[in-house]
């Protein structure tokens, strides 16, 4: 039997990438060994378009474009399994943490429902200091997508019933409780 | 037993009956639990995403107000997604001295100053190793004898910051268990993900992962959760679930607290039982 084996080399490869995502040591990025586990590992692996091993060899080679795009990013659930399995002991899940960073810094995300959820969140978040979870949803829905609303529409006549859920008139003028702390660590980060 | 109790944000809204109920049942038991004053959100899974240094600066916020208020307690948490954000942000602080530096820096406009002195307890492990088995079969009034428990401890509850379990294969709830006399259905999801937002985010992912647990469940009476969003998704989508597997899946599913509340017979209103979707029948 023939292998057809290319050697791929790293000693050259885009390290920029990996630096900016890795939290602590970035090298250890460089330290996959592609054996697999993570992706055995991930719950979300049959729904994304590039498996996790894949992915951690583009974060190699520095394909920041591509990982940046891709949807897999945004099905991470943070469940940490990959992270504690990786025999080499790269922070995996952080990483992906970073990456989502990332692309929502650059503008990329290939997913508008996680976009709108993560901006949705972090404002009602600001403005209240603790989450308002109906003022969320209802703001999420309309954000993403108003028509899947409606699947959701039943189980919160439930939750209503239930007294699971109550109704609180969204608070839209005024300064919001976290507004200073939020400004001072985009100030911090220079991104202001 | 005295603890500083972080309630966050789901136990004033979809998770009332969780605090309630774990209020009551470490009443029970003797402890004095006090809830921190002037707590903010810990950031769950989306100020990490926004921003690495927000990601650190809002569990600190909450954990610098715990250190004044503390006087040698531990910080009591019931949420695994605020108890993993506490137990990040103070290893991740702890290892590097000019970030910590920085979180304080951002504080200042809180009048804050983090310290680093404080530990953040989930309660599973509040329960299992400052109580322990025996202090609570010693509490059960009404053991429950002839039910059949799933467990169910989801990810962040044991990884990857929690000391005081196997990230992969927790045992940590099952002396609890046996001490409120129930028979344990063991499965191998018991540490696996609910799905957390995906189910909102990318709903046919999320489902399938929730489905997952509670298929492994089947033949149980009950699971058993000691996390808010764990709970959301187990217990609120199960129309959905059985939708998607083409047959009817039904399990209640009880907070941990809850659970131990009926065997300490304290009463079902104190314990919320009523504000379940899935209905609970005994």
């Amino acid at each position: 039997m023939s292998v057809n084996s290319e050697i791929l080399d790293l000693t050259h490869a885009d390290r920029s990438l990996a630096q900016q995502v890795t939290p602590g040591r970035w090298e250890k990025m460089l330290s996959c060994i592609q054996c697999g586990t993570c992706t055995a590992s991930c719950p979300a692996a049959p729904a994304m378009d590039l498996s996790p091993r894949r992915m951690w060899r583009m974060v190699q080679l520095g394909m920041t474009e591509e990982v940046l795009r891709s949807k897999s990013i945004w099905l991470c659930s943070l469940c940490y399994t990959c992270h504690v399995r990786c025999p080499r002991g790269i922070p995996l899940t952080e990483t992906i943490v970073r990456l989502k960073e990332l692309a929502i810094e650059r503008g990329i995300v290939s997913s508008p429902q996680s976009g709108a959820f993560y901006r949705t969140f972090a404002d009602v978040m600001r403005r209240y200091g603790r989450m308002r979870e109906v003022e969320f949803m209802a703001r999420y829905f309309l954000a993403s997508n108003p028509l899947a609303a409606l699947g959701f529409a039943r189980l919160g006549l439930t939750m209503l019933a239930r007294g699971k859920i109550g109704l609180e008139w969204p608070r839209l003028g005024g300064e919001g409780r976290l507004d200073r702390l939020f400004a001072r660590v985009a100030e911090l980060e220079g991104k202001r | 037993m005295r603890y500083i109790f972080y309630p966050g944000c789901s136990q004033e809204g979809t998770a009332l009956e969780y605090r309630d109920s774990s209020l009551a049942v470490l009443r029970a038991l003797g402890a004095d639990v006090e809830e921190l004053e002037d707590w903010t959100c810990c950031g769950a899974s989306v100020a990490p995403v926004m921003s690495d240094l927000l990601g650190l600066v809002l569990p600190a916020r909450n954990l610098a107000l715990a250190e004044q208020q503390a006087d040698g307690r531990d910080l009591l948490v019931v949420c695994s997604a605020c108890y993993t954000n506490f137990r990040r942000t103070a290893a991740t602080l702890a290892a590097d001295r000019s970030l910590h530096d920085k979180v304080n820096q951002a504080l200042e406009v809180e009048n804050l100053t983090y310290q680093g002195t404080l530990t953040a307890r989930h309660i599973l492990d509040v329960l299992a190793n400052d109580f322990g088995p025996e202090a609570v079969r010693a509490r059960v009034q009404k053991p429950l004898e002839g039910l059949t428990v799933a467990p169910y401890y989801g990810c962040q509850t044991v990884r990857p910051y929690s000391p005081f379990d196997n990230g992969q294969r927790p045992t940590s709830m099952l002396p609890l268990l046996e001490a409120l006399g129930v028979r344990v259905h063991r499965h191998p999801r018991e540490a696996s993900c609910c799905g957390t937002s995906l189910l909102m985010t990318k709903p046919e992912v999320g489902l399938t992962m929730a489905g997952a647990v509670l298929a492994a469940c089947e033949g149980a009476d009950c699971i058993v959760t000691v996390c808010p969003m764990c709970h959301m998704n187990l217990d609120a989508y199960q129309d959905k679930v059985s939708r998607l597997l083409g047959r009817t899946v039904r399990i209640p599913v009880l907070y941990l607290p809850q659970l131990m509340g009926l065997a300490f017979g304290l009463p079902r209103e104190v314990l919320g039982l009523q504000r379940h979707v899935t209905p609970v029948s005994f």
